[in-house]
């Protein structure tokens, strides 16, 4: 498969994403500047961590306007997978390719930590093959991953399975404590009402082989694989 | 002509910054602040029609400048 990787000025994270598809599970990735105007042949896009033009004015906010974007609305248009992780959860908010926002923590701290996740659900291209029950241990390092949304939206996001990931304890239960950043229900990441597009504020990438601590993180990029692997691809955007 | 947003959070978005500082306030013995809340501020040095420029600016901070989801805006246009 062809991930694209997108990089912003202040991506950090998308060397990692490149090197856990590439290097860990063997698939294409390359990186992707965001003074580009077409993605090329990509199967999935990834919108990596870090801190795009250095957080300025609000986290994605001027990520969001840069001139790949608007191939990366029209990719997840017509059906693409489009995965954010950390500052790319807050891009794709920011795009309205996601319901929702990303707020500074409750806390007031930078939480760089592992944490576990819950997967409510495997209905869907990025959570279908991780094994039900199975926790996720994952590493969070973000100061605004509080997920905001107003009541309707959260109904919403619950009634239709969009939650994809909250944080819970080692039991599984998503609790207070569990939670690093105060995000309502416990959200880590959610999915758009199509299913083709996700976000989540974890770094699945930081847990992609026992050395890091964890192998976790790759569920979830193999079940972005098999999806990909088992439908009809999509046009080239 | 200067454009002056003010950019706040909304009532039902938790604000742990104006918290802090309200609690950094009562902390100095200001008392009696019965809440706190920090947003943004901008000022935008423009020239042109008032009308057109009040219209573009309200465009911009609905679209770029504030986050619907999360912020509420204020726009004043004034000569100075």
């Amino acid at each position: 498969m062809h991930f694209a990787v997108l990089q912003f000025p202040g991506s950090n994270c998308d060397q990692d994403c490149v090197y856990a598809l590439r290097n860990v599970l063997g698939h294409s990735a390359r990186l992707l500047w965001h003074k580009e105007t077409s993605l090329g042949p990509a199967d999935a896009v990834v919108i990596p961590g870090g801190f795009s033009y250095g957080d300025y004015l609000r986290t994605g906010a001027i990520a969001r306007f840069s001139p790949i974007m608007p191939a990366v609305l029209d990719f997840a248009a017509a059906g693409g997978l489009v995965l954010g992780i950390c500052n790319g959860f807050q891009i794709l908010c920011e795009a309205g390719l996601l319901p929702g926002a990303l707020v500074r923590n409750r806390s007031l701290q930078f939480r760089c930590e592992h944490v576990f996740l819950k997967t409510p659900t495997t209905d869907s291209p990025f959570t279908g093959q991780i094994p039900p029950g199975k926790l996720l241990r994952v590493p969070v390092a973000h100061g605004e991953g509080c997920f905001f949304a107003d009541d309707a939206t959260l109904a919403q996001l619950e009634a239709r399975g969009q939650i994809l990931w909250q944080y819970v304890n080692a039991r599984g239960e998503p609790t207070e404590a569990s939670n690093p950043n105060g995000s309502l229900l416990n959200i880590a990441g959610i999915c758009n009402a199509q299913r083709n597009v996700a976000g989540l504020m974890p770094h699945p990438e930081r847990a992609c082989e026992p050395l890091l601590g964890s192998a976790d993180g790759l569920w979830i990029f193999k079940s972005m694989i098999h999806a990909l692997e088992t439908r009809p691809l999509v046009n080239e955007a | 002509m200067k454009a002056k947003i003010i950019i706040t959070p909304k009532k039902a978005v938790v604000d742990p910054q104006g918290k802090a500082v309200q609690r950094a306030l009562e902390q100095l013995g200001y008392q009696g602040s019965e809440a706190v809340h920090v947003g943004h501020y901008l000022e935008i040095e423009t020239t042109g029609d008032p009308e057109t420029a009040r219209q573009q600016l309200d465009h911009a901070c609905h679209k770029f400048l504030s986050n619907p989801v999360i912020e509420d805006y204020r726009l004043e246009l004034s000569d100075s």
